[in-house]
């Protein structure tokens, strides 16, 4: 499906292979430099009135300050999506992209039934829709729980859906249907967001809480992958080999710092160059990048919330996010500590 | 019975009208005719003669409803008046996927109402993707003295508070099967209201509920039910607790372990090993959550008369997987993830000669980055294995036209073919063409006489698709369109055409008026519905 891969940091549209099915999403532009990237921010700013300063967020080590979480906005989008009666996320997601409007995290429902999915559409090409969170809830299954319960924790589950295009599931000998390449107009592709892959919810959940690679972990190895947003392949990093945030984050940074700064050798090692880290530090600290990971739930977090050893417990993987992106991603994994004890 | 002989009898009989009488008592023929359990046999005897039609609607026992709206409760309780069992289904199949909205429809409670009053020696009920609240499961559970089996699949609506009113009232139980379902899982408490003197349960299977249950309840319970067939645990009992269970019920046929990892010591993996191979009559084996290889051996001697193995829960490697089905010459229903890769599959092909029915679910549908799973190459080895391979689910990375075909010439009595390449739109990647081909191969174009349920997904299909079928909806059970391009007038003029047909129309917020987004038809001989939702228009 979809790797996160449009553009890099000047500029430069990485051709991949999905870029052939990428001429479905309708109004694509393939401008993505990075004063686009503020431009899109800002204007996400004045839509739902948050200042810049708000959505500042930073590779946090412990201690650092972190940013207000503005979750109410957010959880208010939400819940008027919830009386909707479709099963999914209200009014068009696409027309919202456009006019930059955000979706940000949800509430979630306390419980495993009831968590909110939503898809991220991180192979398009439409600069206001790079990244941008559609909120699904999840359908029919868990219509008592989504409207009854109280929101108490943040818990998030991700689900990267690249914009299938024509799905193809050829359905029993039933089926007449020849697939056929060409693709419908925009409103197939908002409909192909919910409900692919064709695969039953308590199949999907179970996912979520199975993604230990078991045969990644021997005795003494802890891998976990790490992605990037805009770098075109993910790395592993063994959590066993840190002791600290500290030695952690700075070894992320060595590993990422060419994608970021468009400056790799052919090998893709990255260019020793001095200014080049500087840049990088700027950009990891400054309002660019935050660091999240997905715990044993399934849920995003904040990394450097909790003690080293309780993220290695629980890390799955790791993800570095856009901060515009990571806006409503609480650091409550202290609080969901407490309320799980 | 044979339908023919059937029809021979009815010319013998239609000859002597009045002899027919005196000779051959409607009593008999009704008793006759309990026997059949086959639908079409006994829609076909119905077709016989008036007589034949009354003898059958009151020798009937099951009634088997595809579609909740295709017919009401009421004229199922006027034809059939001695119904002990109903099977219904509900909503469209995609409601599983999320596209159809939450409060769609097909609520159980005025069908339990008309049951309650008309077949009050209700026996067994079966749903598939129908609402269900608690008040439902409650009411059920008190109206009904005899009631034996409840099974769910797919439902909505209700909690493990209901399960708990079925426990404590239904004192001749003898099947609970709670399935995937949409479940509000409170707590594990329900298993605790069955009463201590209740011994009947045959099957329990609460596999996909996730609380934690009282442990010493269940043995407890599972000690006293000394006919219990069927066990399926969920995720929170351990392999220690496994072991307990078994030697309490050596006799089951059908066991889904739990967490199947833990620390074991060698002499309880020894324990489990024996109490696994004194189950001789287990034919299907699920559950094994998170199964770690190393523990799978203990599985082997349970495995000989194997008929479904169900693996999907557990992400194991094709080595793993291979020395397991060496032991399971007798498989015929096979579920695993991806994980297994092609050359697992080539273990399938090699060891498995009866196997009907491969699934191949994605471990990780999500994560794009890595390339891993299952291609073309391993369906077509269990092709060559498996010549009587009917029904697949296979999601793969890649497939090519020509696997498709090779596959359909080894294996030539398919009825489900479902194929999900998980990059859509790829085409062949060999030869870069659209996979057209592959579709001739299975499908037969034109025809497809004993078509009942076609679905069809986000296609560039239109009005002229839509209307070209019309003869054929009445013999069908439903049609589903979604994403493709239908107009609300095309579906208009096919509820005008059609009086017989329910033509709903699911709109999405913020869609073009004249777009059909997702269209159901289906035939009714109940009328249009009065229960839809606002987004569901029925034209």
């Amino acid at each position: 499906m979809s790797t996160p891969l449009e553009h890099d940091y000047i500029g430069l549209t990485e051709t991949s292979s999905m870029e052939r099915s990428s001429e479905k999403i309708s109004s694509s532009s393939s401008s993505s430099s990075i004063p686009s990237i503020e431009d899109k921010t800002s204007k996400t700013a004045n839509d739902t009135c948050l200042n810049l300063k708000e959505t500042e967020l930073r590779l946090g080590l412990p201690g650092s300050q972190s940013p207000e979480r503005k979750l109410s906005l957010f959880g208010k989008d939400l819940e008027t999506n919830d009386n909707k009666s479709n099963g999914f996320a209200g009014s068009s997601p696409l027309k919202n992209l456009v006019s930059g409007a955000k979706r940000g995290f949800s509430d979630a429902i306390d419980g495993s039934n009831g968590k909110w999915v939503f898809a991220m559409n991180c192979k398009s090409e439409v600069e206001l829709a790079k990244g941008a969170v559609l909120a699904s809830p999840r359908g029919g299954l868990d219509s008592k729980t989504n409207s009854q319960q109280a929101k108490t924790s943040v818990s998030v589950m991700k689900e990267v859906v690249g914009v299938p295009q024509s799905p193809k599931p050829v359905q029993d000998k039933n089926n007449l249907v020849p697939p056929v390449n060409e693709h419908a107009s925009a409103p197939a592709s908002k409909a192909q967001v919910v409900g692919w892959p064709p695969i039953r919810s308590f199949r999907k959940n179970n996912m979520a809480s199975n993604l230990t690679k078991n045969s990644d972990e021997g005795a003494g190895c802890l891998y976990v992958k790490v992605s990037m947003d805009g770098a075109p392949y993910l790395r592993k990093v063994d959590l066993k080999t840190y002791n600290n945030y500290m030695e952690f984050s700075s070894a992320l940074e060595k590993m990422f710092s060419c994608f970021t700064i468009g400056q790799c050798n052919s090998n893709g090692l990255p260019a020793r160059d001095g200014l080049s880290e500087s840049r990088l530090m700027d950009l990891l600290h400054g309002s660019e990048y935050v660091l999240t990971y997905e715990d044993k739930d399934g849920d995003w977090m904040l990394v450097g919330d909790v003690p080293w050893e309780m993220f290695t417990d629980s890390c799955r993987r790791l993800r570095i996010m856009k901060g515009s992106e990571a806006i409503g991603l609480a650091p409550r994994a202290m609080e969901k500590c407490k309320n799980q004890n | 019975m044979e339908t023919s002989e059937l029809k021979r009898s009815k010319d013998s009989v239609n000859s002597y009208e009045s002899a027919r009488r005196s000779s051959f008592p409607d009593e008999v023929l009704e008793r006759v005719l309990f026997l059949l359990k086959s639908h079409r046999d006994r829609s076909s005897v119905s077709l016989v003669c008036k007589d034949w039609y009354n003898a059958e609607r009151w020798s009937r026992t099951h009634v088997f409803i595809g579609n909740c709206y295709s017919v009401s409760p009421e004229i199922v309780a006027r034809r059939f008046p001695r119904i002990r069992s109903v099977t219904l289904k509900g909503k469209p199949r995609f409601s599983d996927f999320n596209l159809v909205p939450e409060n769609w429809g097909a609520d159980i409670h005025a069908w339990l109402v008309v049951f309650a009053a008309k077949f009050p020696f209700l026996e067994e009920l079966r749903l598939k993707r129908m609402a269900i609240s608690d008040e439902s499961l409650e009411f059920l559970a008190v109206s009904f003295p005899n009631f034996k089996a409840l099974s769910l699949l797919s439902c909505d609506g209700f909690s493990t508070n209901g399960l708990a009113a079925i426990a404590t009232h239904c004192k001749n139980l003898i099947e609970l099967d709670i399935q995937e379902n949409g479940i509000d899982d409170i707590g594990g408490s329900w298993l605790s209201c069955f009463p201590e003197s209740f011994t009947t349960l045959e099957v329990l299977n609460f596999a996909n509920l996730t609380s934690d249950i009282n442990f010493d309840t269940l043995e407890k319970l599972v000690g006293r039910c000394k006919s219990m067939r069927v066990l399926k645990l969920n995720r929170s009992v351990s392999l220690e607790q496994l072991q307990r269970l078994l030697v309490n019920a050596p006799r089951l046929a059908e066991l889904g372990t739990g967490l199947f990892s833990q620390e074991l010591t060698i002499r309880e993996y020894e324990e489990l090993e024996s109490a696994l191979s004194h189950c001789k009559n287990m034919h299907t084996l699920s559950g094994l959550w998170d199964a770690k290889g190393i523990y799978l051996p203990a599985l082997y001697l349970a495995c000989t008369h194997l008929t479904f193995l169900n693996l999907s829960y557990a992400a194991l490697q094709s080595v793993e997987v291979a020395k397991l089905l060496a032991h399971c010459p007798r498989l015929k229903r096979l579920w695993v993830l991806d994980t297994v890769e092609d050359k697992g599959l080539e273990a399938v092909g090699l060891n498995c000669p009866l196997l009907e029915e491969l699934r191949v679910f994605p471990a990780d549908p999500f994560d794009d980055e890595i390339v891993h799973g299952v291609t073309d190459a391993g369906f077509v080895a269990v092709s060559f294995g498996c010549p009587r391979l009917h029904y697949v689910l296979y999601f793969c990375s890649q497939m090519t036209n020509a696997a498709v075909a090779t596959i359909v010439q080894n294996c030539p009595d398919f009825t489900h073919f479902r194929l999900c390449i998980m990059n859509p739109g790829q085409p062949d990647y060999l030869t870069n063409e659209p996979m057209d081909e592959a579709f001739g191969a299975v499908c037969v174009l034109s025809g497809c006489p004993k078509l009942r349920k076609l679905e069809i997904r986000d296609c560039p299909f239109g009005n002229a698709a839509l209307l070209s079928g019309l003869e054929k909806y009445e013999s069908m059970r439903s049609l589903w369109m979604s994403a493709c391009n239908v107009t609300m007038n095309g579906c208009r003029l096919l509820a005008r055409e059609m009086p017989w047909l329910n033509v709903e129309v699911m709109k999405e917020d913020g869609s073009d008026d004249s777009q059909a987004d997702k269209v159901y038809v289906y035939r009714s001989i109940a009328g249009p519905r009065r229960d839809s939702p606002p987004s569901v228009l029925t034209l």
